[in-house]
Formats: structure tokens, C-alpha cells, sequence
């Protein structure tokens, strides 16, 4: 034994000793009303300007949004919407008028936007393979699908409510004439069209049933190359939830009119759910969202009032 | 014939010790001092054994079952060296003992069976059951058994470590060797001395021997048979009856004749013996059962929160199933054909519903559900992090170096694991004293022989240490410890017995040196022509007295169970012991009859001066029994122990009377024990006065000090002894526990009025006193110092009229105004009447700690029982809670360490109530946004790991590791022990404010990322992420901001949990096929996700803080005043300290 194995020995066993005594070097905060007023300053004047930045960043965003769900139903049938819509023979083709109040600089997002739709909702969330979603036809336990996991007794690909019910309205844009590029790649997440939804695997028997839920696939395209399904399988957090469907590429100056033509086929009117339209810019920040920058003015103020109330208590009180 | 292994049937086979070459002691470690893996050790049957006083107490309570004659279907016969025939009835135990639990098989089956007889685990189970049937899968199968294998594993590791240690105490001593005989080889008995200290810690010698009849028998040479009649194997260590039918004689067996497993054999260097009881049901065995747990007071309050937390959950649920109710009812034409819910099913063209039972149904399920989603709002699992909790609280109260007894070598031990935080909330301590305040190392001090006292007992000079000492074969003996003597008395004592005086003194250090138990132990010194003598016996005073008169010139040399060899005065004398009346405490006195050389016969008697001067000749000298009066009662001031010793000489006739009497009675097979003493009774009368001797106890070390330390925390220290009046009170005052201020109340009576009588007049000079006090009271919360305190002292005979009667409302009125409680004179059972008195009528903790048996049952009685490891064996250990070497480490005990529990666990419990509360609370918050059907935002994996590993070790950590005081701190302001008694660390105030807590706390963190995404692209699992690392990073913050002191371990505990679920969070989203897969990066590359973070921890915890720096710097508590000064090292003002002193008086009671 060397004596530097020694020491360290030695060292060990009174951390030990220490240990067991409970006597472990501690460091033991008190606070204090120079710390307490310190801390309620610094965290006024973190908040306060973080704050006002996010505000910033979220009026610099540039947002429209249309609601379109009642308008491209034709004045006949607003009385009874649901039947319009169920009505295959009817023509479901629509135009809307957007007008840009500012400049939008691309890439302008475009999202539908649904309301009072449930896509949180327990049995739906559940109504989905994950597995068969990878691997396909293969995988044959699919009972977590149900109610839309065999239609003729051959299974469904991709099976499952969530699928079933795909979003299917369609939009085009034109300004003056022109149609505007419309990038419709890339709106999912790399990490789903690469390992969540498989290569090789076709939709089949997809959309057969007696019920017709929403949208159709091209039987031809892999799942892992079907964005609008992959973007609609990422079930929404919240009853009110955008989905990106596509970037338009081009900027949009103020005062351009954008002509959107659109098939309302996707069924909302049966449960009162709301379709909107939505083409927004981007900050830093995400979205337009007033709420976290007030909610960060609010917390930095307080402190501020805090701070402010301490200082006055620990003048009139002093111990 | 050594056998390796345990054979199975012992009966009726010898195990004979018979050459020393053999191995003729078997010393067992019996499991009663085998450690910690038993808990709890019963005592069923010592309630019985009285005080004791002189010597032999032990044995005298087996004389009311000696009374008895055996049935024949109670009674167990052996065969001796007739092993079929003994087996013939009944299958008795083999002699391989198993205390462990569990086999390698039983494990798993037996384990988890103890365990589900638990509540909490229950629960877990019910839960996870619920959680199968398809209807109400939330969680998968694999998450829903998580938390339930977890727990169940954690607790069958433990008991399996624990199991594994009995395991191998078991093989340690089932293969002990021990030679059995089989065949017919036999030798004689001889009567020896054994060791007991393992079975109950009373490491001196006690006697057995064997029968005079079977003393002559040599098996080896003859075939002996017979047959034993025994009782029932039973717990009493101290009883045992038999009879031996032997050659056609019938011989009774008692307590004297048996030597119990794990004893250890002296003396002699072998015995021969019948088995009769064997493995399991050897007394040792049947001694370390456990005993009903106790459960703190901390976790009863406890309890009553989780009551209402189900309650809560309860509301919960219903408003969940509420909604959903009428959301099912306003949607229920919609619901075929929702997108979302879709209750129509095409299967084979037909049409039906799926999964849908009806509106009734629905919503009944759904209330299961929520059930299932909110389970954690009971925090089952708060049960095991108590528990480990309180396994690293023992562990560290084991540690405590200022709680390691140096003499006796002893740790402190912690027996029971469910009462640690109760230590921190003691109002009434209960103390034995011989033993527990006082040493129990007795020391002769002084005599009065023939009413002259000779107290003048200095150190020894060179040359009366040399003074006595014998010669045997040219060896000097020396007793091993001195004893100052009084040098006048000396000078009497060797002036041999000329003078008529020096014959008293002669005969009175001659029955010091006879009439006792005494056993004298010859041990080697280096140098060979020296030896020295130690005196081994049962009692204390026995052995102070021999050694006293091994100091005058009396040594004891030998004795055997026929005869005595004293030195006197370096001359060796035999006298034969013609009986012996061994002490009882009915008697209260011990008898010898010797037989001296010159063919004379004299009976020496000691005991209680009350029971010596009944039986005195009053006739003789009366003025020598007056001054001895006076002398006893001047030696109790003093505190010392008093004995009285007296003689006559018998006459031929009185001698062949007495005789005759003895050996009927010896012999006699029922009723014993009542019949030697009637002949007891018979002799021990008209004795001739010899003198008295005192004997000090000395206190313990540090004991003064430890009393006045409890005293100034608040506690009422209770004195309850045997011993007599003026005694106790002498005691008292030099423990401090008694002062000079105080205004004593002496209650004596005789009779139920009178107690009446006297109570009441107390009760009203007691009032006189607090009335004096009230009235400068109102002036000021302070003057309540001025207040006189009274000290109330009653003795036993008082305390039989009083309890269990309707005085015992007013002896508890009186005592509760009195600050010092000194009780004189009790029966062990009255000292657990007078725990029960006080734990029976009033919410407070009581402690019990005592030494002895006579203590056991007061430890049984009181909330915390606490045993101290002395000399009197370790009845009252094995009884206690908690067992320590001296009385002072009652303080750091109680100051420090339970203070230091108390805050701990109070504080982990309310943690875990908000920990919990939180994150059920944003679920719930969530399922309001979900159409009320118990979606989970966060994923399954998450919640069930949120209490197993994102925030579980650093409660468990902060519980075992935190302080809020120093040690020193706490030791020096014993006020600060209030806080336990004022329950500041865990109250019904402390609990709701906790719960609004977690209900702001879950709200921030819930709509904060609501608020902030609403209408955006999130998806569920990535706001789930968000929401679980809020949680935990929430939870683990707020635990961060109520650390006291922060060590390594804290940090690492805490930074190491936030870290630990930000991998577990990214391990669970890279599992492609779940749900989540991903999220977590794409929500991290947001900048508003980490905004959300930290402002979800800053809203959330600013109320928290602002009430706690408002607590904390305008209305400090005691402890936050100390923890300051402890900090900024400043004197607390007087102020602080009068603050600090309010609470240590009692609200008066109405």
C-alpha cells in the first residue's frame, strides 16, 4: 500500500464517518430579504422583457383565417347540411376570397383548422395499428382497430377510426389567374415517414365500408409517402387543432386577393364541428399566440410588485 | 457419536457431555440476542414478575403454577433412553430450529401472500385487475403491472435479505456439535452454574443442579429408565415444573433443574440430561415471536388525510363521470356517426353497436376508469418510501457514535421500524429508576451494627489492602473489587469476637458473607501464587454485600450446594447450609440455616427493613432497634439501599422441627413453592436484630443533566420505582429531578378514603399554586416562570386504591398540574396502570424506558418503549421499541434524532399528498378537454414511472439525509423539541395549504402549454412531454426550495431525478411503435416549449414562496429563528428564547 493509497483510505473512511454521523459538508441557504428581493427583481427583469418578445414575435406574424364550413354549403341545403354533404350526386366544389392585409413573406403555411372536433377523444385515440401502420398486411393483430378493422372479412389497411376519417377538403390558390405553387412534401415528420409508417405498405380495402369516414388513398403510394394520412394520424393534443397542409413558396403582397377553390367533402356538419381555413406566416416563436407573452408580462410584473412589497416590509419591519 | 446435524428425535436419548475432551458447553447464540431481523419480541407472561429487591426475585412467580398439579393431556412425558415409546403419542419437534421464513420454493408463493395482506398493495392490485377487463383498459398491460411488480419486487428483496440472514444464523447454530448418546453409556450429574446471557442478558451465574437421586446413578454402567412429566413447551424462562418418576420414586422437577437452550455451562465440565423440549420449542425459541406492531402517530393523522384524499379521488371520478353523462346524453343522436366515437359497427352486414354498453353502463365504467387514471391521488406508494425511510433513520440512529455505550460495547437498536418519527412528539417520559437512572453497580457504604453507625468509609490505605486475603495451598486469594472501608469497623472486625460488640459485628459480616446466592468465581492473576475471587450472582446488592464483607475479613470461598468455606479473618472455615429460604417477594427477606463447626446451628435472615421488623424480637434491646430505625431512615435520605440482617440460634428441637418441615416440604409435588415458605415463615421469627446495611446506587453518568434537558423541552419526566420513599426522593433530587423550588405533595394512604381525601386536598393546594401564577399570568404570556411548580410524590399502597377506580380522573387532574411525578413503591403492573392513566386521557406521546422486567409491561403500555441494554437482563429489551446502554442518550435520542424524524417524515408525507395531487390534478385538467374519456395526454410509461423513478429518490433522500437543525443546536436549545409537541411539521392547516398548493401548482403547469398552443399544430403526445417534464421538473423545484441543508447527495438526488426523466423521456419516444415516437425532439426544437418550462416553474412556484418568505421572515418559528442564528452565528436575543418558552407549559386543562 503506497501512502497516497493510504490517504485516500483514510479520506474515505472519515466521508464515511461524516456520513454516518450525519455530518456531510451542506451548504444550508436562509433566506434573506436581500435574497428574497434579488430574486424577485431578477425574476421581473427576465419576464418582463421575455415577455414583450414573444408578444413582438407573435404580432409579426401574419395570419388569415377563414372559416368556410357554412359559405360552401350553396343557400338550398343550409338547412339541412348534413344530407348536402352526404349527397355524393351534388358537386361539392367551392371558392373563397382571401384578402391579404400585408405583406406575408413565404412560406406562408396553409392549415385547416378544425373545431369541436375530438381527436383527443379516448376511443379514437385507441381505434389505431401502429404495427400494422409498419409492417402491413403481415400483422394480424389488429383488434385495437375496432370498429374499422375488417370490412368484407378482409382486413383494412390502414385500419382503424383515425384513418378512416381522414381529412379530405382540398384546396387550390390562385392569384390573378395564376395558380401559386403550393409544396405539399415534407408537412409530416421525418421521424413518422421514416420508421412509423412502412415503405411497402399499400392501402387496401382502405374506405369500402357502408360507412365512408373521410378521404381515399391511392392504393398505388406507400403509407410512408401518404403526408396528408401521416399528418392526420398525429392525433391533435386539443378539440381545436390545425393541421399543415401544405407551404405556399411565393410571397403575398398587401392587398393581393388569393381565389381558393376548394372540395368541402369532409363531413364536420353532423356534430357541429367548424372548418377553417388558415394561411399564416411564422415567427421564431411558432404561430400567432398572444397568450405566452401576456402570461410572461403578468409573472414579470408581479415579481416586480413583489420585490417592490418586500422592499417596503423589510424597511417597515425590520427585525 | 458426535453427530454433525441435528438429530430429529432427541427424546428419551441423553445428550450426554460426558469427557472433557468433548465439547461440554453448548453455547447457543439464542435468537433473543441475535440482532436485528426480529423486531418484536412478546413478553407475554413477565407482567407477573415483581419487584425486585434482595435476591431471587426471579423465581417466585412460578410458584402459583407450581400450585398446580399437571394434567395428563397438558403434559408431555418422555421416556428416558425410550425414544420409540416417547414418540409414540405424539410427533415432537426435532432439535434443528428455523427461523427463517422461506425456503428456495415457499418464496415466491409465501411472499407475495404476506404481502397482499396488505392494504396499500391490495389497492394496487384491485386497481391493476380493474385495469383488464377490456372495457376499462387504460393502461396496457404491461404499464398497468409496472407499478405493482415494482413494489412488489422492492419488498421481496427486503424480506428476502432479512430471510436470508435468518437463514444463515440458523445453519450457524443448527450445526452446532453436540454429542448424543444413544446407547446405553451414562455417567452421574453434579450440579453446576450456567450462563444465561443469551436468553436474558443477566450475565452472572445462577444455579442449577440435579437431583440427589439421580446424582448416583452411572448410566454408563446401569440402564436407567423412567419417565418425565412436563408441562406444555411455554414462554416463562423463569418457570418450569416436572415430575420425574425415577426407581419407582417420584421426584418434582422445577425451574432449578432444567438448563434452557442457549445457555452456557460453567463450572462443571459436563452434564447428562434428558431432552424435553427441542428445537421450536425451546423457551429460547418461543421467546423471539413477534409482537403486535405499533403504528406512529404521524401515520395516524396520516391516515386520516388518505381518507380524505379518497374522497377527493372520489369527487373526482364523479365529476368525470357527470360530464361524460351529459355529454353522452346531448350528443346520444349523434354518436352513431361521430367521426370520433362512431358507435356503429358493421361486422358481416349486420349492424351493431361496438363497445358500447348503454348510457348507464357508460358512465359506470367511465367512474372506474377515472379511478384507474387517478389512482396515485392515494399515494400508495408513500407507504414504501416510509418504510425505507425509516430504515435509513434506524440506520443512522444506530450509528450515532454519542449513542454508543462504551462500557458495555453496546450500538443503540432500533427494534421497532414503524415508530421512529413519534420520537420527535414525547410529552411524558416514564422511567424506572434502579437500572435506568442509577448504575445498578451497588456499593457498600455503610452499616449500623448493633445501633452504632459506621458510615466513615474512606478509600483504603496501602495497608489494609493488604489486610485481607486468604491463603489456600500457599495461594493468596483477593476479592476482585475493594470496597472502602470504615476503619474503625475494620479495627472491630479483626479484633475477633472477644468483646461482646466485635461478636455482633462478627456475626453480622458473617451472614453478609452467607446468607445470599452468592457465587464465588476463582480467577488466575499473572502472578500464580494470587488469585482472585469475583462474586457471580443474580442480584447486585447480594454481590456488594460479599464483597463488603470480603473487605472486613468475611471472604466467601467456595460454595456448593452442601456446604460454605468463608475466610474469616484469613482463616478458612466450612459451615454446611442446612437450607436455604430463598427470597420471594411476598416475604420481601431471604433465609440460610447454617451449621457451624461447633455443631451449632444458626439462622441468618436479610431482607426490606418493613418485612425484618415484623419479624423481629421486640422484646431484645429495644433502644438497638430504635437506633437502627433512625439510622435506616437517615441512610434513605442519603439515597441508599437498605437491608436489615438478623439471626437466632436454634435450638436441637427447633432445628429437628424445622428440618422435618423443610424436607416434607422440599419433597412435596404440589404446592411447592406455598409450602417452603410457610416453613420460612415458620423460622424467620424473633430474630435478633444484627443491624442494617446501605448500599448505594449510584446514578448514571450525565443523568441530572439528561432530566434537565427533557424538562426544559417540554417533557414531564415520570419516575415510577420499587424502591422506598425516602429513597426515591433522595434519588430524585440528586438526578435534578426534583428541586429545591419545588413544593413537594406527599400522598400515603391507607385506604380509598383517605386517597380520596389526600387527592383532594392536593388538587386544591395545587390550584392555590396556578391561581398564584394566573393572575400575573394575564399580564403576560412570559410570567408563567414565576409560577411555582409542585412535584407530586405518591407511593404504591396509594396507587392500588387509586387505580382503576374513579380516583384515577383526579390522580390524572393533579398530576397534569404537577411537573414532576415521582411514584414510589409500584408493582409493575401499577407502573403500566399509571402509562395507561395518562395515555388513556390525553392525545399525548408517552415513553416508556426501563431495565428490567419489572418495567416490560410499562414498555408494552407506552406509545414508545425504550429498553435500556443494562445489567438486568434483556426482558425489557426484548419488549422495547428502541434500546440503547445509558439514560442519557434518551436526549440526543429524543432531541435530535427525534426531531430531526419527525420533521423528516412530516414533511415527506405532505410532499408526497402534493407530489401526487399534482400530477393526477393535470390529468384531470385534461380529461375535461378530452369529452371526459380519460385520455392521457402524458404517456402511459411516463405515468406509471412518475412515482418510481422520476420523483421518488429524492423524497426518499430529503427524508433520510435533511436537518433542519444541527445536532449542537438542538442540544443546546432543548425548547426546540416544542416543535413536535406544537406538530408544526404536519398538521391539518399545513395539509390543506399543501393541497391549494398543488391545485395552483397542476392549474400553471396545465394551461400555460394549453393556453400557449391552443389552435396550434401540437399533438397529443408532444404537449404530454411537455406536461411530464413540467411536472417532474415542478415537483423536484419545490422539493429543491424546502432543503435545509444540501449535501452531495441532495444534489445529486435531485439534478440526478430531472435528468433521469429527461432520459426516460427520450428512451420512451424512441420506441417507434408506440405512440409518442419522436415527440419529444420536434417539441424540443420549439423555443416555446423550453419558454413554457420555465414559465410554468417560475408562475407556478411564486405563491409558494412568497407565503414561505412571509412565514419565514415575519412570523418565524422557533426552529427558523435557530436556523438562522445557527447560520448567521449571531445570539439569539432573549426574546427568541422567552418565544421559545411558551410551549413547554400546558394549556390548562378543562
Amino acid at each position: 500500500m503506497t501512502d497516497t493509497d493510504r490517504v485516500r483510505h483514510r479520506d474515505t473512511k472519515t466521508a464515511f464517518y461524516l456520513f454516518t454521523q450525519q455530518k456531510l459538508p451542506a451548504c444550508k441557504p436562509v433566506l434573506t430579504p436581500a435574497w428574497v428581493i434579488t430574486i424577485f427583481l431578477f425574476t421581473g427583469f427576465i419576464f418582463i422583457p421575455l415577455g414583450l418578445v414573444t408578444l413582438r414575435a407573435s404580432r409579426s406574424v401574419i395570419e388569415i383565417v377563414e372559416r368556410y364550413d357554412t359559405e360552401c354549403v350553396p343557400e338550398p341545403f343550409r338547412i339541412d347540411k348534413v344530407s348536402y354533404i352526404q349527397d355524393d350526386s351534388i358537386p361539392k366544389n367551392c371558392s373563397l376570397f382571401l384578402k391579404v392585409h400585408k405583406y406575408m413573406k413565404a412560406p406562408i403555411y396553409i392549415y385547416y383548422q378544425l373545431d369541436n372536433y375530438y381527436q383527443n377523444h379516448r376511443r379514437y385515440v385507441k381505434s389505431r395499428s401502429d404495427q400494422q401502420l409498419l409492417n402491413g398486411q403481415k400483422y394480424q393483430a389488429t383488434s385495437s382497430c375496432q370498429p374499422v378493422e375488417f370490412n368484407n372479412a378482409r382486413p383494412i389497411v390502414p385500419c382503424g377510426l383515425i384513418a378512416w376519417s381522414l381529412f379530405n377538403d382540398t384546396f387550390t390558390f390562385i392569384r390573378e389567374r395564376a395558380e401559386l405553387k403550393v409544396n405539399r412534401k415534407n408537412i409530416a415528420w421525418k421521424s413518422d415517414r421514416d420508421h412509423k409508417f412502412g415503405k411497402n405498405v399499400y392501402p387496401s380495402n382502405f374506405q369500402n365500408g357502408t360507412l365512408i369516414g373521410g378521404g381515399k388513398l391511392n392504393p398505388r403510394i406507400p403509407l410512408s409517402d401518404q403526408e396528408d394520412l401521416i399528418v392526420w394520424m398525429r392525433t391533435s393534443a386539443l378539440p381545436s387543432f390545425r393541421k399543415l397542409y401544405g407551404r405556399i413558396e411565393e410571397d403575398l403582397d398587401a392587398d393581393d386577393v388569393v381565389l381558393v377553390q376548394l372540395m368541402n367533402n369532409y363531413n364536420t356538419y353532423s356534430f357541429g364541428g367548424k372548418k377553417k381555413l388558415v394561411l399564416s406566416t411564422s415567427s421564431w416563436l411558432g404561430g400567432k399566440n398572444d397568450f405566452f407573452g401576456l402570461a410572461c408580462v403578468f409573472v414579470g410584473s408581479s415579481s416586480l410588485i413583489l420585490a417592490i412589497v418586500f422592499m417596503l416590509l423589510h424597511l417597515k419591519f425590520q427585525r | 457419536m458426535d453427530s454433525k446435524t441435528p438429530v430429529e428425535n432427541l427424546y428419551s436419548v441423553e445428550p450426554a457431555l460426558n469427557s472433557s475432551s468433548r465439547r461440554s458447553n453448548f453455547s447457543i447464540p439464542s435468537k433473543a440476542s441475535g440482532g436485528n431481523s426480529i423486531r418484536e419480541v412478546n413478553f407475554s407472561d413477565l407482567g407477573s414478575k415483581p419487584v425486585r429487591y434482595g435476591s431471587r426475585g426471579a423465581d417466585s412467580d412460578t410458584y402459583s403454577t407450581s400450585q398446580k398439579e399437571i394434567n395428563d393431556e397438558d403434559a408431555r412425558l418422555v421416556h428416558i433412553n425410550d425414544p420409540v415409546k416417547t414418540n409414540e403419542r405424539f410427533e415432537f419437534a426435532g432439535n434443528s430450529i428455523q427461523t427463517g421464513k422461506y425456503s428456495i420454493l415457499t418464496f415466491l408463493p409465501r411472499n407475495l401472500f404476506e404481502q397482499f395482506h396488505r392494504v396499500a398493495y391490495t389497492y394496487f392490485l384491485v386497481i391493476v385487475v380493474l385495469n383488464q377487463l377490456p372495457q376499462l383498459a387504460v393502461f396496457s398491460r404491461e404499464a398497468s403491472f409496472m407499478p405493482l411488480t415494482f413494489v412488489l419486487l422492492v419488498t421481496a428483496v427486503k424480506d428476502a435479505y432479512e430471510d436470508f440472514r435468518r437463514h444463515r444464523s440458523d445453519r450457524i447454530e443448527n450445526n452446532t456439535l453436540a454429542s448424543v448418546l444413544v446407547n446405553d453409556q451414562f455417567q452421574q450429574k453434579k450440579w453446576k452454574n450456567i450462563q444465561t446471557i443469551n436468553l436474558d442478558g443477566e450475565s452472572n451465574l445462577k444455579t442449577r443442579y440435579a437431583k440427589q437421586e439421580t446424582l448416583l446413578k452411572i448410566p454408563e454402567k446401569e440402564k436407567v429408565t423412567g419417565l418425565i412429566k412436563c408441562e406444555k413447551p411455554n414462554r416463562n424462562i423463569y418457570g418450569f415444573q416436572a415430575n420425574m418418576e425415577v426407581d419407582g420414586k417420584r421426584l418434582s422437577l422445577g425451574p432449578s433443574n432444567i438448563i434452557l437452550r442457549g445457555c452456557e455451562l460453567k463450572i462443571t465440565a459436563w452434564a447428562v440430561g434428558v431432552a424435553v423440549y427441542a428445537g421450536r420449542e425451546t423457551k429460547a425459541m418461543l421467546n423471539s415471536s413477534g409482537a403486535p406492531s405499533k403504528r406512529s402517530r404521524l401515520e395516524t393523522h396520516m391516515n386520516f388525510e388518505i381518507i380524505f384524499l379518497s374522497l377527493f379521488l372520489i369527487a373526482l371520478c364523479t365529476v368525470v363521470s357527470v360530464c361524460a353523462a351529459v355529454w353522452l346524453r346531448r350528443h346520444r343522436d349523434k354518436l352513431d356517426y361521430l367521426p370520433f366515437y362512431r358507435r356503429k359497427h358493421f361486422s358481416g352486414g349486420e349492424e351493431d353497436n361496438y363497445n358500447y354498453y348503454g348510457w348507464g353502463l357508460e358512465i359506470f365504467f367511465t367512474f372506474l376508469m377515472s379511478v384507474i387514471v387517478f389512482q396515485t391521488m392515494i399515494p400508495i406508494s408513500l407507504y414504501i418510501s416510509m418504510e425505507l425511510v425509516r430504515v435509513g433513520q434506524a440506520y443512522f440512529m444506530i450509528g450515532d457514535t454519542q449513542m454508543y455505550d462504551e462500557s458495555s460495547q453496546s450500538r443503540f437498536q432500533c427494534r421497532a421500524l414503524n415508530i421512529n418519527e413519534d420520537l420527535g412528539q414525547i410529552k411524558y417520559v416514564f422511567s424506572d429508576k434502579t437500572g435506568t437512572l442509577t448504575e445498578n453497580k451497588m456499593e457498600f457504604q455503610c452499616a449500623s451494627i448493633w445501633g452504632k453507625d459506621y458510615s466513615g468509609g474512606k478509600a483504603m490505605s496501602q495497608d489494609q489492602e493488604d489486610g485481607y486475603f486468604v491463603q489456600v495451598d500457599g495461594k493468596v486469594l483477593r476479592p476482585k473489587m475493594k470496597v472502602k472501608t470504615d476503619p474503625e469497623l475494620l479495627q472491630f472486625a479483626r479484633s475477633g469476637k472477644e468483646m461482646k460488640e466485635c461478636g455482633h459485628i462478627h456475626d453480622f459480616f458473617l451472614a453478609l458473607a452467607a446468607c445470599n446466592t452468592i457465587v464465588p468465581l476463582i480467577l488466575d492473576t499473572p502472578d500464580p501464587t494470587v488469585k482472585l475471587i469475583d462474586y457471580q450472582g443474580e442480584s447486585p446488592d447480594e454481590q456488594a454485600l460479599v464483597y463488603a464483607a470480603a473487605a472486613y475479613g468475611f471472604m466467601l470461598i467456595e460454595r456448593t450446594s452442601g456446604h460454605i468455606v468463608i475466610g474469616i479473618q484469613g482463616e478458612r472455615q466450612r459451615f454446611s447450609v442446612l437450607g436455604l429460604h430463598e427470597f420471594d417477594s411476598d416475604r420481601k427477606r431471604m433465609s440460610v440455616i447454617l451449621g457451624f463447626p461447633d455443631k451449632s446451628v444458626k439462622v441468618f435472615v436479610k431482607g426490606a427493613d418493613t418485612s425484618m421488623f415484623s419479624v423481629i424480637d421486640r422484646s431484645l434491646k429495644i433502644n438497638v432497634i430504635h437506633t437502627t430505625e433512625t439510622h435506616l431512615y437517615s441512610y434513605s435520605s442519603l439515597g441508599l439501599r437498605t437491608l436489615v440482617v438478623g439471626m437466632k440460634e436454634l435450638s436441637t428441637s427447633e432445628f429437628e422441627d424445622w428440618h422435618s418441615a423443610y424436607e416434607a416440604a422440599s419433597a412435596a409435588l404440589m404446592g411447592r413453592t406455598t409450602l417452603l415458605r410457610k416453613v420460612a415463615n415458620n423460622i424467620e421469627n424473633n430474630l435478633y436484630l444484627l443491624g442494617a446495611s446501605g448500599i448505594e446506587d449510584k446514578l448514571q453518568q450525565g443523568v441530572p443533566e439528561a432530566i434537565e434537558s427533557l424538562r426544559t423541552a417540554g417533557i414531564k419526566v415520570w419516575v415510577l420505582t420499587g424502591d422506598k420513599q425516602e429513597t426515591a426522593i433522595s434519588i430524585g433530587y440528586s438526578s435534578k429531578l426534583l428541586t429545591s423550588k419545588m413544593t413537594p405533595i406527599i400522598i400515603n394512604s391507607n385506604s380509598k378514603e383517605s386517597c380520596r381525601k389526600s387527592l383532594e386536598d392536593a388538587i386544591i393546594m395545587c390550584k392555590k399554586f396556578t391561581t398564584i401564577s394566573g393572575t400575573t399570568n394575564n399580564t403576560g404570556r412570559t410570567s408563567r416562570a414565576g409560577l411555582t411548580p409542585v412535584a407530586l410524590i405518591i407511593d404504591g399502597t396509594s396507587l392500588v386504591y387509586i387505580l382503576d377506580s374513579e380516583l384515577e380522573e383526579r390522580l390524572f387532574q393533579l398530576s397534569c398540574n404537577c411537573s414532576v411525578v415521582l411514584c414510589c413503591r409500584v408493582a409493575p403492573l401499577q407502573k403500566a396502570g399509571i402509562v395507561a392513566l395518562v395515555k388513556n386521557r390525553t392525545l399525548d406521546m408517552t415513553l416508556a424506558i426501563g431495565d428490567g422486567a419489572n418495567d416490560v409491561s410499562m414498555i408494552q403500555m407506552a406509545d414508545v418503549g425504550v429498553g435500556i441494554s443494562g445489567q438486568e437482563g434483556r426482558q425489557a429489551v426484548m419488549a422495547s421499541d428502541f434500546a440503547m446502554g445509558q439514560f442519557r442518550f434518551l436526549v440526543p435520542l429524543l432531541l435530535v434524532h427525534g426531531h430531526w424524524n419527525y420533521q423528516r417524515m412530516g414533511y415527506m408525507i405532505l410532499y408526497n399528498f402534493y407530489r401526487n395531487a399534482v400530477f393526477v390534478l393535470v390529468s384531470f385538467w385534461y380529461v375535461l378537454f378530452t369529452c371526459f374519456t380519460l385520455t392521457t395526454a402524458i404517456s402511459e410509461w411516463s405515468g406509471v414511472l412518475y412515482s418510481v423513478i422520476y420523483t421518488s429518490v429524492p423524497t426518499i433522500v430529503v427524508a433520510v439525509l435533511d436537518k433542519d437543525l444541527s445536532r449542537r443546536t438542538l442540544l443546546k436549545y432543548p425548547q426546540l423539541y416544542g416543535a413536535g409537541h406544537k406538530q408544526e411539521c404536519y398538521n391539518k392547516k399545513l395539509f390543506w395549504i399543501t393541497m391549494i398548493d398543488a391545485f395552483w401548482q397542476s392549474a400553471v403547469t396545465f394551461f400555460i402549454p394549453l393556453l400557449a398552443y391552443w389552435g396550434s399544430t401540437i399533438d397529443a403526445s408532444s404537449i404530454g412531454d411537455l406536461w411530464t417534464l413540467a411536472v417532474v421538473i415542478l415537483v423536484n423545484l419545490h422539493l429543491a426550495m424546502d432543503v435545509i441543508r444540501w449535501n452531495w447527495i441532495t444534489h445529486a438526488a435531485i439534478w440526478g431525478s430531472i435528468i433521469a426523466t429527461f432520459i426516460c423521456v427520450i428512451i420512451i419516444d424512441a420506441i417507434p411503435s408506440l405512440i409518442g415516437y419522436w415527440a419529444i425532439f420536434e417539441i424540443a426544437k420549439t423555443r416555446l416549449f423550453w419558454l413554457c418550462l420555465l414559465a410554468i416553474i417560475v408562475a407556478a412556484l411564486i405563491p409558494r414562496f412568497v407565503v414561505k418568505v412571509l412565514y419565514q421572515l415575519y412570523t418565524p418559528c422557533d426552529v427558523q429563528i435557530a436556523r438562522e442564528a445557527e447560520k448567521f452565528q449571531t445570539q439569539i436575543e432573549s426574546g427568541a428564547v422567552e418565544i421559545e418558552m411558551n410551549p413547554i407549559l400546558d394549556p390548562p386543562r378543562s
